[in-house]
């Protein structure tokens, strides 16, 4: 065995991989319950390449012939509906373990130098995990997959000049055909897999370069043992892969109590409508994309100029690319920022859900509303965020409140002349405003927003 | 600041509870059906392939799955279950796909449309659905078919089971529907529901055929991932011994 090994470090450099990124990678001992959703994420991606891979072998990409051959897959092939099942839950499951794995480097400042670059590609990775499941959801051939990707490819219809013909061109015909599908197929199976893959690989690599955070958000590096090591490291292997073994354990369990006893999710992973074949003529009663897009969706909609809408999605996505150069606040864990800033991070966090939902909704008056209001405040989260950066004087405080509470008031003034409904309008216009006193104002007045010392090594 | 994180969580698993929560419009009946009692398959699939599968196909399914299933032999699929013949005019083969002989176009022109697909019915509009759907229809004169859905308004499908419930009429106030019969069938209220149930049972099971053996399968599996992760959380423990 010995022998084996040494055969091949002479060729390839095996032995040093290994100790490079697992035995001899040290990372923080403190990490917590946030920690497990990266490797939990590496765990879903392999789920879903397997499955992907035996879905391949039976699926058909015709239109003609997609939507029975899913049956075909879901009855007569042996194990199909295991595999299928495995691949929808997958799916969201990937949603649900970046989503928190994302919140987390906003709670312990995980994009901050020098990690800026690994919270980049990670950005690029969920952006690629988002068209991949898009292209995926195209695939059962629904009425769902049919009408929701009608509506996603007819945003690019609102750009300017440009936009009729670019939808034209991404279809690859004047409606969504089996043309469409096709490409859709090529793109979920070859194209963005491929990209996704080796983004996850840079991912890792860079991570791995610097080292990994931790929720106090001080630098191991900075004390070394006696060893050599940090002190306050430990190698990732054995002991941080046994950690993550039990958390695959539970993540596991939860995975496929959804797999054998809800596969639907109550129609979030598997919505209702895909029960039926797509069909041009006939438009479901509510078109809505998956769960996982339904933040974004709300954006889009909560606007009603449709390019300014498409804007202001892809905006509110776009932005996290920013991240690292808007919160320029040293401190990175917010274990040492003030209390208003851990309220921030919270309100967002709720926001981003609250979003999530209503775009599963009918535009009702109610929930509009809520979503413009939610929208904004989205979007004045990394204001606030850079607006606590460092201290502000009580006038530029004062200020920035004046000028953002001012600017969107203003608008509410033209559409109340519109004829909005007022009480409605009243009501909401509360959520962003409060939510700026909070965060713009009370810090002048209170010592809420008091930092604290940050330790110098990692306290347990 | 725990705390908050829990509460976080809890509104976001909150949420699709909320939205469950909120039903359709009218009111469905319960079917309670029983998807492991076969005798009331066996019974749903006799109905079914007497009243309904003139229209309603089941396309994405096969003789010999519903047989190997319902515990039916292949000869009693060819003597009782298998209508159709195949274009040399020999009786349709046990692993064929449940089709149906009548032609779209015909369907269409005596119908207004054609008869769906039942395949995914059940998974599409839920067992209630269909439950309360056969057993919603009433007298109607302005319809083509006679007949009224109080739960599908407009219904192109006529009531099929007539000879078994009976007639039904609307003495409901001006936009409201109210049932009452008015001619008697061949069954009572009481067993026409349960035919009714059979029915929905068979077409429950036709929609997701795995999914009593999904369920019982999902046990073990749990189980097994259960004792997995315990040992992974003892052997976690041993090896962090010395980290704190």
């Amino acid at each position: 065995m010995r022998a084996l090994v040494d055969w091949i470090d002479a060729r390839y450099p095996l032995t040093k991989t290994w100790n490079e990124h697992l035995a001899e990678y040290y990372a923080p001992k403190n990490f917590n319950f946030w920690y497990y959703f990266g490797s939990l994420a590496v765990l879903v991606l392999v789920i879903q390449l397997v499955s992907g891979i035996f879905l391949t072998m039976f699926y058909k990409p015709d239109a003609q012939l997609a939507f029975a051959s899913v049956e075909y897959i879901m009855r007569d092939v042996e194990w199909g509906w295991f595999i299928r099942y495995m691949h929808t839950t997958g799916a969201s499951a990937f949603f649900i373990v970046v989503y928190l794995h994302m919140f987390r480097a906003l709670l312990y400042g995980s994009y901050k130098r020098p990690r800026e670059l690994i919270w980049i590609i990670g950005v690029a990775i969920y952006l690629v995990l988002m068209a991949e499941a898009f292209a995926g959801y195209m695939l059962p051939w629904g009425q769902m997959s049919y009408w929701g990707a009608q509506v996603i490819v007819n945003l690019f219809n609102t750009i300017p000049v440009v936009g009729g013909d670019l939808v034209t061109w991404i279809r690859g015909d004047f409606l969504i055909s089996d043309a469409t599908l096709n490409r859709f197929f090529a793109l979920h199976v070859v194209a963005l897999p491929l990209v996704l893959v080796m983004l996850v690989f840079v991912h890792i690599v860079a991570l791995h370069a610097v080292g990994s955070n931790n929720p106090d958000g001080v630098e191991i590096k900075k004390f070394t043992g006696s060893n050599g090591h940090p002190a306050d490291g430990i190698p990732f292997h054995p002991y941080y892969t046994v950690k993550d073994l039990f958390g695959f354990g539970v993540f596991l369990i939860l995975f496929f109590a959804v797999v054998f006893f809800a596969p639907e999710a109550g129609g979030y992973f598997i919505e209702k409508a895909n029960f039926q074949m797509a069909n041009p003529m006939v438009t479901p009663d509510q078109i809505h994309p998956v769960w996982y897009f339904g933040t974004f969706y709300t954006v889009l909609r909560a606007v009603p100029d449709p390019f300014l809408g498409v804007l202001l999605m892809f905006g509110a996505v776009l932005i996290l690319f920013f991240l690292p150069w808007i919160d320029r606040n040293p401190i990175k864990s917010w274990r040492y920022r003030g209390t208003i800033h851990k309220f921030n991070i919270v309100f967002f966090g709720l926001t981003f859900v609250v979003l999530g939902y209503l775009g599963l909704k009918p535009v009702e008056p109610f929930y509009a509303e809520l979503g413009l209001r939610l929208t904004a405040v989205y979007l004045l989260f990394f204001f606030v965020l850079w607006f606590h950066s460092k201290p502000r004087s009580s006038l530029f405080s004062w200020l920035s409140f004046l000028v953002l509470v001012g600017g969107y008031t203003y608008w509410d003034y033209l559409r109340l002349e519109a004829g909005v409904d007022q009480t409605l309008l009243v009501a909401m216009w509360f959520i962003p405003t409060v939510y700026l006193v909070i965060c713009l104002l009370l810090p002048l007045y209170t010592q809420l927003n008091e930092e604290k010392p940050v330790p110098a090594r990692v306290t347990s | 600041m725990k705390k908050i994180i829990t509460l976080v969580f809890m509104m976001a698993c909150a949420a699709p509870a909320v939205a469950l929560a909120a039903g359709p419009a009218k009111p469905l009946d319960r079917a309670n059906i029983d998807m492991t009692d076969t005798a009331s398959l066996q019974r749903g699939a006799e109905y079914f392939f007497q009243y309904c599968i003139g229209c309603h196909s089941i396309q994405y399914k096969r003789y010999n799955r519903m047989g190997n299933d319902l515990g039916l032999s292949e000869d009693q699929l060819r003597e009782r279950f298998i209508h159709t013949r195949d274009a040399a005019g020999d009786q349709t083969g046990v692993g064929e796909l449940i089709k149906i002989a009548m032609k779209p176009d015909d369907a269409e022109s005596w119908f207004g449309q054609p008869a769906p697909d039942l395949s995914l019915t059940a998974r599409l509009r839920g067992p209630d659905w269909i439950y309360t759907v056969l057993r919603s229809f009433y007298l109607d004169d302005s319809r083509p078919m006679g007949v009224n859905n109080a739960i599908f308004e407009a219904m192109s499908m006529p009531h099929v089971l007539w000879e078994l419930q009976g007639w039904q009429a609307n003495v409901g106030e001006e936009g409201h529907i109210k049932l009452e019969k008015v001619a008697e069938g061949k069954l009572t209220t009481e067993e026409y529901n349960e035919v009714v149930r059979d029915i929905t049972n068979f077409l429950t099971y036709a929609a997701d055929p795995v999914k009593v053996e999904r369920h019982e399968l999902g046990k073990w599996v749990l189980l097994f991932l259960a004792f997995f992760t315990f040992v992974a959380y003892l052997l976690k423990k041993e090896y962090w011994r010395d980290v704190h």
